[in-house]
């Protein structure tokens, strides 16, 4: 299968991307500025990631929709108004993530944001269990572009005027060049931000216009920073099949309407609700300046081993290594002295709350 | 004069009397990336030629630093484990590693001129 490549591949080359391969795309790792400055640009103004891989699912056509949906996502969507969203997951029947996703609800049905990993899969597993009932539309005619940071509003606001009244979660079509566009107010970064389907013959010019207003692009080097800060999960290193959403501590997603009712997996986790888990996504912070990546062995002070790091790099905002990963349950309250093994040394450290860096919309805070 | 050569792992070294300095080329940061870490070998420990003596870190993954000659260590520069960034900023002058008595200086033969490792630098990367 040949590399894909997004509609804004030529602006990647022109703004000196070092490009990679992701998910089967050829995708910026980082231009010209690296990973911190990109970063810190994110989080002191605004900063614009091709989201282009990610998977825009339409669902539309038929009344049982809504019912039917829930039979599959543990979102509560009768209750969603048109242009809300909400994070949700599709799993498997033992609770498993098999992608965590956000559902916003259309005029005519709903739109679902897939990872670009899982899009393709996702699409037939959810097609499968609709029973072919309804108009699946994996649409690739669209790119997607997250604009992100403080300034975010005030840069997009020019381009597309209007969107500032957008609350967060929430969705509303809008015009540009006499097209329409679907924005959303969302992110993963831990910033105030936007999401933007648009055309991919109106991308390129779209993105130099928020370029031409102060933003500048990122790449998913500092888009990965960006959301450990932020205490967001990765699909594959934080999620996966085996790791329900009560493990994964997104227990706050699941509304509590939808506990009792039926869905993929709900019985797991209604046994999970009232018995507890095992193990628990935990944020973590060494004590000093050692970075433990995924895969890291995490021990308690009997050097046993008690669990696993799925996400690690240094924050370049709390100037600091963080980390998250699961731990056995009795280990997860914050404050627990653990020890990271890293290159043969153990490391200590400890659990520590997420997120990592807290935005408090007037200025950053920070958390470590 | 001291003699300044580079080894196909990325570090150069420089020779003066018994003593070398070891560090990372300018074209290893490049690849690299942002620096946020740096462990170096421990003062009067040996070290083996092409054996690991330190570790950098970008934000996006961790490489070993090799020796490119066997020796002491009689010095390591705590300015880049105290703030790893100066290795981005000039890596081949203040931002060394570390520092070797030198045990063998013929093992300082095998390893590339100035113009050879520029000429690998680009064939590898291309």
């Amino acid at each position: 299968m040949s590399i894909k490549k997004t509609s804004l591949n030529n602006l990647h080359i022109k703004y000196g991307a070092k490009l990679v391969e992701f998910a089967g795309y050829q995708m910026p790792i980082q231009y010209k500025d690296g990973i911190i400055q990109e970063h810190k640009y994110t989080r002191s103004h605004s900063g614009i990631f091709d989201v282009s891989h990610m998977g825009q699912l339409f669902i539309s056509g038929g009344d049982d929709l809504t019912n039917d949906l829930e039979k599959i996502f543990p979102a509560d969507l009768k209750k969603l108004k048109t242009n809300q969203s909400k994070y949700s997951f599709l799993m498997n029947n033992k609770g498993g993530i098999q992608d965590d996703l956000i559902i916003t609800k259309t005029s005519d049905g709903f739109l679902i944001i897939l990872n670009a990993a899982c899009k393709y899969n996702d699409y037939e597993v959810i097609k499968s269990k609709l029973d072919n009932q309804y108009k699946l539309n994996l649409d690739e005619s669209l790119s997607l572009i997250a604009l992100q940071g403080p300034e975010a509003k005030n840069v997009l606001n020019k381009v597309i005027p209007g969107c500032d009244s957008l609350k967060f979660m929430n969705g509303n079509n809008y015009v540009y060049k006499n097209e329409k566009v679907y924005i959303t107010r969302s992110g993963y970064t831990g910033e105030d931000g936007f999401e933007i389907s648009i055309k991919h013959s109106d991308a390129e010019t779209f993105v130099e216009s928020l370029i031409e207003n102060g933003s500048k692009l990122i790449g998913l080097g500092a888009r990965d920073t960006l959301r450990m800060e932020a205490g967001l999960c990765l699909y594959g290193n934080d999620l996966d099949n085996d790791t329900s959403p009560i493990e994964a501590n997104l227990k706050w997603a699941i509304p509590k309407s939808r506990i009792e009712t039926e869905f993929v997996g709900s019985e797991v986790l209604k046994n999970q609700f009232q018995s507890g888990v095992k193990k628990l996504r935990v944020g973590i912070k060494p004590d000093s300046k050692v970075i433990a990546r995924g895969n890291t062995k995490i021990y308690n002070d009997k050097n046993q081993e008690i669990g696993k790091v799925t996400s690690g790099t240094f924050g370049p905002s709390v100037e600091h290594p963080i980390a998250m990963g699961y731990v056995d349950n009795s280990y997860s309250t914050v404050n627990t002295k653990i020890f990271l093994e890293v290159r043969g040394k153990k490391i200590p450290a400890n659990i520590c709350n997420l997120p990592f860096y807290k935005k408090n919309y007037v200025k950053g805070e920070i958390n470590v | 004069m001291s003699e300044v050569k580079y080894s196909k792992e990325h570090e150069w070294i420089k020779l003066d009397g018994e003593e070398v300095t070891i560090g990372i080329t300018k074209h290893a940061t490049e690849m690299l990336g942002d620096i946020v870490f740096a462990e170096l070998p421990e003062k009067g420990s040996n070290v083996d030629k092409d054996g690991t003596a330190g570790v950098v870190e970008s934000t996006k993954a961790a490489s070993d630093v090799y020796t490119p000659v066997s020796g002491e260590v009689i010095d390591t520069n705590q300015m880049i484990v105290d703030d790893p960034s100066k290795i981005n900023e000039d890596p081949e002058e203040s931002a060394w590693f570390f520092k070797l008595k030198i045990k063998d200086k013929s093992e300082m033969d095998s390893l590339m001129s100035k113009e050879e490792y520029e000429k690998f630098a680009k064939e590898t990367s291309a």
